[in-house]
């Protein structure tokens, strides 16, 4: 799973209209744990660095579509 | 559900006849970076944000709408006893023709307030970094409206409201780190 995620359990009420979402997530980049980029990071490949926009693994973060995942994990 | 102390959160004292001051604080009453502005913000961002910080949005968004009372408290002050013509010379004609001597939620151009000056990203950082931007801007303000006047007991109010600002922006930061946190990661010991 990817480390940059984060996991919450909203609070669920007796009086929900709608199925709950038990699970909800976000992301919290590396660009939040890094306060001045230190010299001599590893880097990617040139071809690497063109496709993911960044030139270094350290600051790369990854997305992919949440759509249908949705409540996907249980609490319970 | 709120309750109400009838008193203000900080003294609010003016001793200088000059409703020009009035039009200059309405920046902080209805502007981007008001008090309207924060506390509409963060008590709308509460929903949608990690239960953690939920807290915190409501404790700020409510002391928002206590030093909203207080910039209210002294544009009334500095504008009720006012005559037409200084009304006039104060700027504040086109103010005049529309409230009489009403408060209203405007900025100091004249423009009314608007929900397009506050954002609810549903991102907990992207919200809570916006709300750090605004406590920031709104005590650059602060400190443009005490330059403003030479009232040195309106200058103590604003200066009470600028400190809140600085405490405020450290409490949104605080709940980043909260945020960043990793909560998932389950430590065995």
């Amino acid at each position: 799973m990817n480390d940059q995620v984060r996991v919450w359990y909203p609070f669920i009420g007796p009086n929900n209209p709608c199925p709950p979402i038990r699970v909800k997530t976000y992301v919290v980049p590396p660009n939040q744990y890094i306060q001045f980029q230190p010299l001599d990071l590893p880097q990617f490949t040139p071809q690497e660095a063109l496709r993911y926009g960044t030139l270094w693994p350290a600051l790369f973060s990854p997305y992919e579509p949440t759509r249908g995942s949705e409540g996907g994990e249980s609490t319970s | 559900m709120w309750l109400y102390e009838k008193k203000l959160q900080y003294p609010v004292k003016v001793s200088k006849c000059d409703p020009r001051m009035a039009k200059l604080l309405l920046e902080q009453y209805g502007g981007a970076d008001g008090e309207l502005a924060a506390a509409l913000r963060y008590l709308n961002q509460r929903y949608s944000i990690p239960d953690k910080v939920i807290g915190l949005l409501t404790d700020i968004g409510t002391e928002e709408f206590a030093h909203l009372e207080m910039i209210a408290t002294m544009v009334y002050k500095l504008t009720k006893d006012a005559t037409v013509e200084m009304m006039k010379e104060a700027g504040l004609s086109e103010m005049y023709a529309q409230h009489d001597r009403a408060v209203f939620y405007s900025n100091s151009s004249g423009v009314p307030f608007t929900t397009a000056y506050i954002q609810a990203k549903g991102d907990p950082l992207a919200d809570l970094y916006e709300d750090i931007a605004a406590e920031e801007k709104a005590r650059a303000t602060y400190q443009w409206l005490i330059d403003l006047t030479d009232d040195v007991d309106l200058q103590d109010s604003l200066k009470f409201l600028r400190e809140r600002e600085i405490i405020h922006s450290l409490r949104f930061r605080e709940a980043v780190e909260i945020i960043k946190a990793d909560w998932n990661t389950k430590r065995v010991f």
